[in-house]
């Protein structure tokens, strides 16, 4: 039982048993200067979720402009440093692959309503959707397959599965927005690659009231951050970014009133460079290691395993009555599904580890690939040892085997997902799926589909511990099987060593040894002769 | 009857201890940094070791004043004079029982040997081991300091290989410290300051 949560149930209990001075304020303090359920532009009733925008936006006149210009609304970024066109719209991944040809699905996480397909209006201010981020109520909720749109109406989802999900009271959820939050966040980046903490690893629904155990910042018993706590917005524009990620933060902790250029996300952004008080050497550390390297001592922590490995190569197989099977281990994980393939899971996992400067290359849907020459990388993480750049980052490094077109030698993005004759998801018929979506993408498709083996790296920044289940010392000062093994271009005392003159010094020392236990048994052998 | 002289004064016995209890508790907690066995743990051994060096150091400063104001170091001037008949002592008359060739006094307390030993050890080897552990303390400096060119390897390599001639020093000093006048007599002249030369 956690105490933190009983005292505060007493405190609430208190709190309402208190008659008289403190009945006259509201009953809950709010820390807006604002009570959207007084606003008559809310009271609604709201047939659509762009209805309630047009109501939002007649107050927060910049708001959706703000919005449009984020990569939460375009799906779209251009990588300064390499030119690569990058964001959801774009790359491709090792997970669902790509959102090409299967928008109405992938949008029920867009900030918007309506990307159904390439007439989307992104121009629209009205297409903004404000409640999938400022909810407050849990009861907003967008399904996969209506194209960012809530339900409307009372629903059967699955189709056939008897399940009915409520339509939400869009008027109640307008009236009770605020800030950003866990749950609102966590709806989506919880829930990456099509289940909970499937892609991320250092992300899940176990994050929405963690232990201190498992997050020691988002800890709901202790300091309870929120996701914007540490991704700062600023004009709707969240700090943060998996496509140009801060490796090395020289820059300090922010202070109010300075001018900082530097991302306010990084831990850096408040502990500064030298954090630690007490020793001072792991401060040293800290300028070749990220924090996350010893503070994250694994990943997928909260009790929701995370995805390691997708097989797409063996899906299709259907049961005798042509019915596609679903396998689960005694954990209740999918480790079979006709749809996608095999998985694999794991839970506590202990990352990879790598040099990275905070550079990530993207293989897109134009680079020509070599699966003759191992795992292809679906990003390459640069960096190097002594770079000046570079740190060692903890990883979660997916394994993949996905389709590729073998004549072409690209990547294909197949349209996986709808009630068509050509997505997978309901035909089992690759060449058809990789045609839809290689059409859809405009991109040349020889016709053929082969499978082809993928790794994608995800630098671990999330579930940081409390400071005392910080990596001790010999998880990497060990001879054999530490942490950085792997990791090359730096001695580590107790890994390394320079093997000839260990050997050469020793059997000095030894032959030190046996030089005076000789001349000392010579000694006293020749004394007590001369005793005769 | 015994002859005895004066050598080693307060201060220099008690530099000698306790530089000799803290060069081995160096050395035990550094090879286990170089992980070669388990006593105390990696990080525990770290943090002996690192405070054992700096109470070395300390205990340096006072050793190189008292050298300095005592004109003691004058021990430790070299000398060619003599070395043949000592090694040809200790390889042969040292099992004839020949006499010694060297005669002890308090102004020269070292016979040429262990002037050339000891000012080895104090000149080269201490100042290689300390030289590179200042370096290994002060790895994130070394960018500041414009050493950026230098490589942790070396520095390692170089301090493990100063700790190897400090460990065959230690050998053969312990073991020759049984060549006095009689196997203990060096010892007990370590200890009370008198040395027993007939």
């Amino acid at each position: 039982m956690n105490v933190y949560r009983v005292l505060r149930a007493a405190a609430l209990m208190l709190a309402l048993a208190m008659p008289s001075a403190l009945a006259d304020a509201p009953a809950v303090k709010l820390t807006s200067t604002a009570d959207h359920t007084k606003f008559k532009e809310l009271q609604g009733p709201f047939a659509s979720g762009p209805e309630v925008t047009k109501a939002c936006l007649a107050c927060h006149t910049e708001a959706a402009g703000q919005v449009q210009r984020t990569k939460h609304w375009t799906w779209e970024f251009l990588n300064p440093d390499s030119d690569q066109r990058l964001g959801k719209k774009n790359v491709i991944n090792n997970f669902c692959i790509s959102v090409e040809s299967n928008l109405p699905y992938c949008t029920s996480c867009h900030v918007g309503y309506g990307w159904k397909d390439a007439e989307f209006d992104f121009a629209a201010q009205d297409n903004v959707d404000c409640l999938s981020c400022h909810d407050t109520t849990g009861n907003y909720k967008k399904w996969p397959g209506f194209a960012g749109h809530p339900l409307y109406k009372d629903t059967e989802l699955p189709p056939g599965s008897g399940k009915i999900q409520r339509a939400p009271d869009l008027a109640k959820v307008a009236q009770k927005v605020g800030k950003t939050s866990r749950d609102t966040c966590g709806a989506c980046h919880f829930y990456g690659g099509g289940g909970d903490g499937v892609k991320h690893g250092d992300m899940d629904s176990s994050l929405a009231a963690p232990e201190a155990e498992l997050d020691v910042h988002m800890d709901a018993a202790g300091l309870d951050f929120s996701c914007g706590t540490c991704h700062k917005a600023a004009a709707h524009d969240i700090a943060g970014s998996r496509y140009t990620p801060v490796a090395a933060d020289k820059g300090g902790a922010h202070i109010r009133g300075k001018a900082e250029k530097s991302s306010p996300a990084t831990c850096v952004a408040c502990h500064g460079n030298g954090p630690h008080k007490a020793e001072a050497r792991l401060n040293h550390h800290a300028e070749k290691i990220a924090c996350q390297t010893c503070h994250i001592p694994s990943f997928a922590r909260g009790g929701v395993a995370t995805k390691m490995s997708w097989d797409w190569s063996t899906s299709g197989k259907l049961s005798p009555e042509g019915k596609p099977l679903l396998v689960k281990d005694p954990k209740g994980h999918v480790t079979y599904d006709s749809r996608k393939g095999d998985f694999t899971f794991g839970e506590f996992v202990k990352p990879t580890y790598a040099w990275f400067d905070g550079k990530v290359t993207f293989t897109l849907l134009d680079d020509k690939i070599d699966p003759s020459g191992g795992p292809v990388g679906i990003n390459r993480i640069g960096g190097a040892p002594n770079d000046g750049k570079s740190m060692i980052w903890p990883m979660k490094v997916f394994q993949g085997k996905q389709p590729y077109d073998p004549e072409n030698k690209t990547l294909v993005k197949p349209h996986t997902a709808g009630n068509d004759d050509t997505a997978y998801w309901t035909n089992f018929g690759w060449e058809k799926a990789a045609a839809t979506g290689m059409a859809s993408a405009g991109r040349p498709f020889s016709g053929k589909v082969d499978f082809v083996e993928t790794t994608m790296a995800w630098p671990i920044t999330h579930m940081v511990a409390p400071k005392d289940k910080a990596l001790a010392c010999t998880e990497c000062h060990v001879r054999e099987g530490g942490r950085l093994d792997g990791i090359e271009g730096v001695y580590l005392p107790g890994r390394d060593r320079f093997t000839l003159m260990d050997i050469a010094m020793g059997l000095g020392a030894l032959l030190t040894l046996l030089g005076v236990m000789v001349h000392g048994g010579l000694r006293i052998l020749t004394h007590w002769r001369g005793q005769d | 009857m015994s002859e005895r002289i004066y050598v080693f004064k307060r201060f220099e016995r008690f530099w000698h201890w306790s530089q000799a209890g803290l060069i081995i508790f160096l050395m035990l907690t550094g090879f286990e940094i170089h992980g070669i066995y388990k006593v105390f743990g990696f990080a525990t051994a770290v943090g002996y070791h690192t405070t054992a060096a700096w109470t070395l150091v300390g205990l340096w400063v006072f050793a190189i004043f008292w050298h300095f104001t005592t004109g003691e170091w004058k021990q430790y001037v070299p000398t060619t004079e003599k070395v043949g008949a000592m090694l040809k002592y200790y390889a042969f008359g040292i099992f004839t029982d020949a006499p010694h060739p060297f005669r002890q006094t308090t102004l020269k307390k070292h016979n040429p040997l262990q002037r050339l030993s000891y000012l080895a050890i104090l000149a080269l080897v201490m100042p290689l081991v300390w030289m590179t552990g200042w370096l290994y303390l002060f790895y994130d400096q070394w960018a500041a300091w414009g050493l950026a060119a230098l490589q942790l390897q070396w520095v390692a390599v170089a301090h493990t290989f100063g700790a190897y001639l400090m460990l065959i020093f230690l050998i053969a000093h312990i073991y020759l410290a049984t060549t006095g006048h009689t196997a203990t007599s060096h010892f007990k002249a370590m200890v009370t300051g008198w040395e027993e030369t007939h």
